[in-house]
């Protein structure tokens, strides 16, 4: 609660607030609406989507965009991929994360340890890119491997793979280096929970012949469940956007589609199908935006 | 505690230092070879592993050629004085290994050119060896720099935007016609609109008033947020927690349509207004709870004593919130640094690093030389801010949700 004596009128909070709502009205609050409006029109944006109808094909008429954005192969791929990311890459990143928070509290050169799973957290994710497109990168025709995976492939005696371009690994290789990014912010915010819990409680288990794996998961993992939860939906909205890796190491091709990349190679040819994505990916993130709203309350109620 | 209790110590945690210093390793190497292929040569980089450089140095090609060439032209390439292997100008002739072949073929003093070892007779096995012949060959002749030599002309390559197949410096200093068209070779290359010399200079143009701006305007509304009453604060508040999460993706065309329409396309004002909009939302919220959580007895007595809001905003609030306005310009600086999106459809005549290393990707894996130094370029500034100030940075990390 704010104290009594320093109750105001009006202009005031008008003045402090001000400048910022109307920034954010004018470039968060109005585009939002607006992507709706345009995600029903046309490929230009001047009309309504149901133009693009022709009458020998399944038609959504003003919801024609929603039908590209829900039932196309590309699309259903780029949903597929998406689902992949989030059951496989959100749940590798948080375990890697939350292994090496465990393992490096325990040693003295944590600091540096952690250093160095942080370290790729501050580079882009074209820098990202660049670097595992080098790791993943395929020889073909002659000459030595000079990828390092394809190099130590090749010297165990296999062929090398085309790591980014075989339908049947690249999404893998992709979310690779999606944990390669991540674990570390993760690691980060489960670290800070693992060295919260209060050490009399660690001590008394311990006293009482738990052993460390026991002691993992009967006391400590309960105790940071909570923070393991943000962490995730933390994750789960970076997963839905996921954008940058994509586009730089495959463009989408060879069966790596995702929302966020398609809605990009649409936006200048096609705005309305473009929009429809988008509006798509917002819809996904509206249970965690819920969700996100109400720790809030909850955690403004405990203040 | 005895040496004995020490040693079995050790050993009982070896498991433990095992399992995290190979996760340490596998993190490292990936950018380590982004790093150590950055200061190799073009032609280093595309016959050999970057990973070479730390293995004896064996020149490449040399077994090949002992095994082949030596016993007639000599170790050094000399001993037949009208083939003189180590003369750069034998080198030049065979540009690629088939052409060399094609020249093995041909018969030599009415014999074949090549008796003791015979050459495999399927062309691409026999190719695979003359390939690292021809490398020993320019070595040999001095002419190309053998593979172990390092480099910093990528980094002037990748600077001034370079996509000729040799060097910068080199292409000049032969005035090579390709290149003079392109560059004058002079200073003012470095601001070349291809290079990452101009695309560092927008970055930083970009980045600070974008992380600036949004701070200062946070900060007024975080303090309103904290420590003013009025109607809708709560209300307000939560609308602007779930403003957080909405995607850039959201946002795009709508502000790309009006900055048409009001002329700021591919304008830095433009983007400094895009990116104080869009980082508002995390960065007020972040603000508030730091302001928001300090006593409120200092707030209670300076008002007291007849300070008026501004002047305890500026004098209380603000020097008191500089550890959360330190976090907060790390973040925002660094994702501005590091984003991609946003600068490709907002900044598009003005190229900034990561759109410009985008540029420079050939999809054949052609230049990694120069792409790997252009990557390392526009690391340097986001590593040295993130060493500097690591504390901030996982500070900033720890109280608040993560933006989008």
């Amino acid at each position: 609660m704010v104290p009594k004596i320093m109750k105001q009128g009006w202009l005031a909070p008008l003045l402090y607030l001000g400048p910022a709502l109307l920034i954010m009205l004018v470039f968060v609050i109005y585009p939002t609406v607006n992507t709706v409006i345009l995600s029903f029109m046309d490929r230009t944006g001047t009309q309504s989507a149901a133009v693009d109808c022709s009458s020998d094909a399944p038609c959504w008429g003003v919801f024609e965009n929603y039908r590209y954005a829900l039932t196309t192969p590309i699309m259903l791929t780029a949903l597929r991929n998406n689902a992949l990311w989030l059951l496989l890459m959100v749940p590798g990143t948080v375990a890697v994360g939350l292994l090496f928070a465990l393992l490096a509290d325990r040693v003295r050169y944590e600091s540096l340890a952690k250093s160095i799973v942080f370290m790729p957290m501050a580079i882009s994710f074209i820098g990202a890119g660049v670097i595992w497109r080098f790791m993943y990168y395929i020889q073909t025709g002659g000459g030595a491997q000079i990828g390092l995976l394809n190099a130590i492939l090749v010297k165990l005696g296999s062929q090398p793979v085309a790591f980014l371009s075989d339908s049947r690994f690249n999404n893998f290789s992709l979310m690779v280096v999606g944990v390669w990014l991540w674990a570390g912010f993760c690691m980060t915010i489960l670290s800070a929970a693992l060295k919260g819990l209060p050490t009399e409680v660690l001590e008394a288990a311990r006293v009482d012949g738990a052993n460390e794996w026991n002691l993992f998961w009967s006391v400590m993992f309960p105790m940071v469940l909570p923070t393991v939860v943000v962490v995730t939906t933390t994750m789960v909205i970076n997963v839905l956007k996921i954008f940058d890796i994509v586009f730089v190491m495959t463009g989408g091709n060879y069966g790596t589609e995702v929302i966020a990349n398609r809605m990009f190679q649409l936006i200048v040819t096609d705005t309305g199908k473009s929009m429809a994505i988008a509006v798509l990916l917002i819809i996904l993130t509206i249970p965690v935006m819920i969700f996100n709203v109400r720790r809030f309350r909850a955690e403004e109620a405990m203040r | 505690m005895n040496p004995l209790n020490r040693l079995n110590k050790l050993f009982s945690k070896l498991p433990l230092h095992l399992a995290i210093i190979i996760m340490c390793i596998l993190w490292l190497v990936p950018t380590l070879g982004l790093f150590v292929t950055s200061f190799r040569t073009r032609q280093a980089v595309r016959e050999t592993g970057w990973w070479t450089v730390f293995s004896k140095q064996t020149v490449a090609g040399q077994a090949e050629y002992n095994t082949y060439c030596a016993s007639c032209h000599g170790t050094d390439g000399k001993k037949i004085a009208n083939a003189n292997l180590a003369d750069p100008t034998i080198a030049n002739q065979f540009t690629r290994s088939i052409n060399l072949l094609l020249d093995l073929q041909k018969p030599i003093n009415n014999g074949p050119h090549l008796v003791d070892p015979q050459l495999p007779t399927n062309a691409t096995k026999a190719q695979a060896i003359l390939s690292p012949i021809l490398t020993y060959m320019r070595a040999l002749s001095g002419h190309v720099e053998t593979s172990g030599k390092l480099t910093l002309s990528n980094y002037l390559d990748a600077l001034v935007g370079y996509k000729g197949t040799a060097n910068y410096l080199s292409d000049c200093q032969q005035k090579i016609p390709g290149t003079l068209a392109v560059f004058n070779c002079i200073s003012a290359d470095l601001l070349n609109q291809a290079g990452m010399g101009r695309a560092f200079l927008n970055t930083i143009a970009v980045a600070i008033p974008s992380t600036i701006i949004p701070i200062l305007f946070a900060a007024l509304a975080a303090y309103a947020f904290a420590w003013l009453d009025f109607k809708g604060r709560q209300w307000l508040f939560a609308l602007l927690v779930g403003l957080q999460i909405i995607p850039l993706q959201m946002v795009l065309v709508p502000i790309a349509r009006l900055y048409v329409s009001v002329g700021l396309q591919s304008s830095f004002l433009g983007i400094w207004l895009f990116h104080t909009g869009f980082g508002l939302p995390y960065a007020i919220y972040l603000m508030r709870n730091f302001i928001g959580g300090l006593p409120r007895e200092i707030f209670e007595s300076v008002y007291l004593d007849g300070a008026s809001h501004w002047t305890a905003f500026r004098t209380l609030a603000l020097p008191l919130a500089m550890p959360a306005i330190a976090s907060l310009g790390i973040f925002q600086f660094l994702w501005i640094w590091n984003d991609f999106l946003v600068a490709k459809i907002f900044l598009s005549t003005k190229p900034v690093l990561t759109v410009q290393i985008t540029n420079l990707i050939d999809p054949l894996g052609g230049n990694w030389n120069i792409l790997t130094g252009a990557a390392f370029l526009s690391f340097i500034i986001p590593m040295v801010v993130f060493f500097a100030f690591q504390k901030y940075f996982a500070r900033g990390l720890l109280s608040g949700s993560v933006k989008g």
